[in-house]
């Protein structure tokens, strides 16, 4: 049954990508976008869509990853600006240093969303994830502690994650 | 300035600005990862040059190319980092 | 010349911009992994935005540039971390004017010697 089901959800998922990308609904187009399709969910059965895709689609876990999204390109932007302003300084005014972090998340693929988030906004860059700790590079270090850091890095993005994913 | 060819023309010069301090890191390294970095952001400014392109010649193919492009940046800088961490 | 069209040319020169400081900034930082945070960030918001701009520009390509922006979201960061994990490991050195490395201990204590 979940196989099953975590099939459906990847052909829909590469049918609607494909239609997206040829950009009309002609029959040939949609008839090719099918074998394809069904072949790359077959090649890819079990990774990474699995029987439990469904369970995202719990209202709960919607309306938060709707917020999540604004909110995630929020800090993106934030951080380019941050990141932008540093460059042209002619003092180039970094204090660069790699620090640990720990996270509360367990499912795997809410701890590659929140590496990926930290990734993406002001001056962290994820360098490795070991265990419960994820160990960041980041521009200007302001914090003396593992708690203050996740604190500073990891608390805003874990928060959404955890009713997205957990 | 009220002229969005003129702002485009000008988006495109700050972009192809871009590109060549990005070869010039390209071209200095020192090593294979700064040259990797280099070619990762040479291929992100080069993305929406190819989409100004296709939009200067009406021809929506560059398009694909671009994301054909997207594709291959990411698979080349992804390889290059796997092999420099446990070869291939 | 529309109204659309004057909007989406002034999103394409930002993101320019972004593009340009990005591109500056792995000039200008000391080491790879500061080139890192300029060369993925600054140049991933330019790079959104000016695909945006020219969507603006001509909205019947807009749905194809949208998902070109967001593969670049979502296989941007998977690189650079790639890239800057395997640097590390490889001994890549951190600038001098880095005040700490915590990820050196972890290191040590997975029996690589960075």
């Amino acid at each position: 049954m979940r196989t099953i089901v975590g099939f459906f959800a990847a052909f829909i998922t590469l049918l609607a990508l494909w239609l997206a990308l040829v950009g009309n609904l002609d029959p040939q187009e949609i008839a090719a976008g099918s074998i394809v399709a069904v072949a790359v969910a077959v090649i890819a059965r079990g990774a990474p869509f699995t029987g439990r895709s469904l369970r995202f689609l719990h209202p709960r876990r919607l309306v938060t990853a709707l917020v999540y999204i604004p909110y995630l390109l929020w800090s993106i932007v934030e951080s380019n600006v941050d990141v932008a302003l540093r460059v042209i300084d002619p003092s180039l005014p970094i204090r660069p240093g790699i620090v640990r972090v720990r996270t509360r998340l367990k499912n795997p693929v809410a701890r590659l969303v929140l590496a990926n988030s930290i990734t993406l906004t002001p001056g962290t860059l994820t360098v490795d994830l070991c265990e419960d700790e994820l160990c960041i590079h980041w521009v200007d270090v302001q914090a003396r502690n593992i708690d203050e850091a996740t604190k500073k890095i990891v608390t805003g993005f874990e928060r959404f994650l955890e009713v997205i994913f957990e | 300035m009220n002229n969005p060819v003129l702002i485009l023309e000008l988006a495109l010069v700050l972009a192809g600005a871009a590109a060549l301090l990005a070869v010039w890191r390209l071209l200095k390294g020192p090593g294979p990862f700064n040259r990797a970095v280099a070619m990762d952001v040479l291929g992100l400014v080069t993305m929406p040059m190819m989409a100004a392109l296709a939009l200067y010649s009406g021809r929506g193919i560059y398009l694909d190319v671009a994301l054909v492009y997207a594709v291959l940046s990411f698979l080349g800088v992804t390889a290059l980092a796997r092999y420099a961490d446990r070869g291939l | 010349m529309g109204n659309h069209e004057m909007i989406g040319a002034v999103v394409t020169l930002v993101g320019s911009v972004f593009l340009f400081l990005g591109a500056l900034g792995i000039v200008r930082m000391p080491d790879l992994y500061n080139r890192m945070q300029a060369g993925t960030k600054a140049t991933t918001l330019g790079n959104l935005m000016a695909l945006l701009g020219i969507g603006i520009i001509h909205p019947a390509w807009l749905i194809k540039l949208v998902l070109i922006a967001l593969f670049v979201l979502i296989t941007n960061p998977l690189s650079s971390h790639a890239l800057a994990r395997s640097a590390r490991r490889s001994g890549v050195p951190l600038a001098d004017v880095t005040v700490r490395d915590e990820y050196e201990e972890v290191l040590v204590e997975k029996g690589i010697e960075p």
